[in-house]
């Protein structure tokens, strides 16, 4: 364990790194690259959706014959790149990015470990996760193409699709052990490695919110694995798990025996895809009540019902699945137990968010561009939560099941929720990371055109829903109920690609910072935080002396003290 | 290795928990292996009993070995008493006999495999897979796909098993001189992974061959 520090090789420092930072940073550069292709996947599906049957610019003459016809898009593939968005967003992009990249460079530094309770595992994960990307990545090349049945991959459809699913199967078992493996060492590191004096109330809240995240992915990816092997059985090996008996496709009758449920599959699968959900919000709930503290020179108010909140959160997660499948027919009983249990998890969301904008009040509030897509996340995901109760409840839910408007509520919270609190997350611990400030000016311009066009694709979602228009449509035009709400469908598409801009200024801003802004010391928010005690940017092992903690997380102002911040690793009072 | 740092807890127990970073982490991992588990079980139930199954074939019925399954059983819990033998030896300082057990538990694991493997090429000889099933079933696929998953990820799990238990008797005696306490610690970790697995056993004989 003591050998001498030698120097490193390019591959192991940067490539087979067991250093959390770098891990970090490879998950970040990684999940980014895919938030990117998702988004590409997306912008194709927009033109289709908003010029059904026209040729796709720029890219459409570069697609395979499988994918277009003459540069318009076929039917198939606009399954596929539904199907992938879905995926790579949810497995590949935000998990990644929330838990993988600032889990993994975060939380070892605000608890003050010198590393991850297991680096190799650690480095494990990361590799498990390339994995599962590449093979999702290239079941594009597969001659029936990518997974075509969606995100959530319903059987019995998904039972008979194109070789693509099975791929999509195996991609999400490296996947799930990766996530797993990242779970383990999250949930051991944060109760193992804290500093001494760093109680479990002393804990800064992203520290919580990747703890109950961790526990989230722990037991709620297990069911997701048993459902995958499941389903691989039903393709590979012929059996019938989820197949009923007298299974009817195009016309003729299934030669498989039957004897199965596809309602298993949405039930296995929900029980994941609903932690999942606070899988993909928690984190950045974190950051963003970080970023909060810092600019607002307060301390959070409220911070112990939050925490109480965000572990009932985790707790409850895992018993409100089924409000995703009130139209499957499963009954009234089940349907009353999960709406009941839907309405009560709404309850701690709204104290977490209530306590954040309480937060603000009577604060001199500082507006870096962290704060700014911080305070944009409030309203975002306070959209995403409040047009999410109609549909825990059966009745509305009967009439916008299925519809835009469903895809308009979970991207509030996911796209302009989630994704500006990872915006706030990179603008504020840019610093400590590379060493340099990010451009102020060039960050402005992203996040205000982001939040407009952002909105501008998810609000006339909302309309288009509640107009009757389904998702997953290949040719909305061809349907009278939809005609008149084809301008929105355009409005979307053109702000869909104003969002692609507008993320020019952050891609220069990113290249730019690096090596040209000016640099950045040890503690430039003037933060209270352990992250903040440490080398700018971290050394291998992160602290030069082991830090000791005084106090709570978020001692701003406090009355007497010099500054107007009091460290907790800093003995005497600011 | 990469560098100077150290961290704590990978042998010594920590003060909260009272276990090594090490044990913790399996614990979880087992915590997360009862939800694979506990959903396959899950899915044997409601697809033996929400799917309005007319006809559901008992082990027995279904052609399913007793006595095999038995022998079997008795084998991997035999393994397990071998597997605690090896790591009390450790801690009484008994190298040999360590190594003896550790042998033991790899031997018995093995042979579990071996067993399976002649019940599943007995099944397969009379044209049993996981699609076909019992033959005068009107419903008849489901039970032996789920015999063939809930074993074959089991026997998985067994095969896992042997590999790590095999890497500990082969190359762990080179860690057993230099850091014995951790040493001690992955043979414990592994034990108690290798009793999650024949527990898992416990349950998966009784609801495929008896019930």
């Amino acid at each position: 364990m003591s050998e001498a520090h030698a120097e490193l090789g390019f591959l192991r420092k940067y490539v087979f790194s067991t250093d959390h930072k770098v891990i970090g940073i490879q998950y970040g550069i990684t999940a980014l690259v895919f938030l990117f292709f998702g988004f590409c996947l997306m912008m194709m599906m927009r033109w289709q959706l908003a010029y059904p049957g026209e040729p796709i610019p720029l890219v459409g003459g570069l697609l395979g014959e499988t994918m277009v016809d003459r540069g318009a898009m076929l039917p198939n593939f606009y399954n596929q790149l539904g199907a992938m968005h879905g995926t790579i967003m949810v497995f590949m992009g935000i998990v990644p990015l929330a838990v993988g990249a600032f889990g993994n460079y975060v939380v070892p530094l605000q608890i003050g470990a010198p590393d991850m309770a297991f680096p190799r595992l650690n480095m494990a994960s990361y590799q498990a996760f390339v994995v599962g990307g590449v093979v999702m990545l290239v079941s594009f090349l597969l001659p029936g193409g990518a997974a075509s049945s969606g995100w959530t991959s319903y059987a019995p459809l998904a039972v008979f699709a194109t070789s693509g699913q099975t791929f999509w199967l195996l991609g999400m078992l490296f996947l799930i052990a990766s996530s797993l493996l990242g779970g383990i060492n999250f949930i051991v590191t944060i109760i193992h490695l804290r500093a001494d004096g760093l109680t479990f109330f002393r804990l800064p809240f992203f520290v919580w919110s990747q703890l109950v995240t961790a526990f989230l992915l722990v037991l709620a990816f297990p069911a997701l694995q048993a459902a995958a092997i499941l389903q691989a059985m039903d393709r590979l090996a012929g059996t019938s798990f989820f197949l009923p008996s007298g299974l009817v496709v195009g016309g003729s009758a299934v030669a498989a025996a039957g004897g199965g449920s596809p309602l298993l599959w949405q039930h296995l699968f929900w029980f994941l895809a609903h932690p999942e959900v606070y899988v993909l919000i928690l984190p950045g709930m974190g950051i963003v009540a970080e970023v909060i503290a810092v600019n607002t020179r307060k301390p959070l108010w409220g911070y112990k019902p939050m925490v109480y909140s965000l572990l009932f959160l985790g707790f409850l997660s895992f018993g409100v699945w089924a409000h995703h499948m009130y139209m499957t027919g499963m009954g009234t009983t089940m349907s009353t137990f999960f709406q009941i249990t839907t309405m009560i998890i709404s309850i701690p969301s709204v104290i977490i968010l209530t306590c954040l904008v309480i937060s603000l009040w009577g604060a001199s509030i500082r507006f870096p561009v962290p704060m700014l897509f911080a305070l944009a996340f409030l309203p975002m995901f306070g959209i995403g939560g409040l047009t999410g109760l109609p549909l825990g409840l059966a009745a509305p839910d009967a009439f916008l099941h299925d519809s835009y408007y469903v895809i308009g509520h979970f991207h509030y919270v996911v796209a302009p929720g989630t994704i500006f609190a990872m915006f706030a997350g990179i603008y504020h611990w840019w610093p400590k990371a590379t060493g340099r400030h990010m451009n102020e000016t060039l960050g402005r311009i992203h996040f205000w055109f982001s939040f407009l066009f952002m909105n501008g694709i998810f609000m006339p979602m909302m309309f288009e829903g509640m107009a009757g228009v389904s998702r997953r449509l290949f040719d909305p035009t061809i349907y009278t109920h939809a005609e008149a709400a084809h301008g929105l469908t355009i409005m979307t598409s053109w702000s869909a690609w104003g969002l692609a801009l507008a993320q020019i200024p952050f891609v220069i801003n990113f290249f730019w910072s690096m090596r040209k802004e000016e640099r950045a010391e040890e503690n430039p928010w003037q933060a209270t935080t352990l992250e903040w005690a440490t080398p700018t940017p971290p050394p291998h092992g992160n602290f030069v002396e082991t830090p000791v903690v005084y106090r709570g997380p978020y001692e701003y102002s406090v009355p007497g003290a010099e500054r107007d911040f009091s460290p907790q690793f800093v003995k005497q009072g600011g | 290795m990469s560098s100077t740092i150290v961290i704590p807890y990978q042998a010594e127990a920590h003060p909260l928990t009272g276990v090594t970073s090490g044990k913790l982490g399996i614990w979880i991992f087992l915590a997360s292996e009862i939800m694979l588990f506990g959903a396959l079980f899950s899915s044997y139930v409601l697809l033996r009993v929400g799917t309005g199954a007319e006809y559901w074939p008992s082990g027995v019925e279904a052609g399913l070995n007793v006595p095999i399954g038995t022998v079997n059983t008795l084998i991997l819990i035999t393994s397990s008493v071998t597997m605690v033998m090896s790591w009390a030896s450790l801690k009484m300082d008994k190298f040999a006999a360590f190594k003896f057990y550790l042998g033991a538990t790899i031997g018995l694991g093995s042979l579990f495999l071996v067993v399976k493997g002649f019940e599943y090429s007995a099944k397969f000889s009379h044209h049993i897979y996981p699609a076909v099933g019992w033959p005068e079933a009107t419903d008849p696929s489901t039970f032996f796909g789920l015999y063939f998953t809930l074993t074959g990820l089991h026997a998985l799990h067994i095969l896992l098993g042997v590999l790590v238990n095999l890497w500990l008797l082969v190359y762990g005696a080179e860690l057993w001189k230099t850091e014995r306490v951790r040493f001690e610690g992955r043979i414990e970790i592994s034990g108690l992974y290798w009793h999650f697995v024949d527990l898992v056993w416990i349950f998966l004989f009784p609801v495929l061959y008896l019930l």
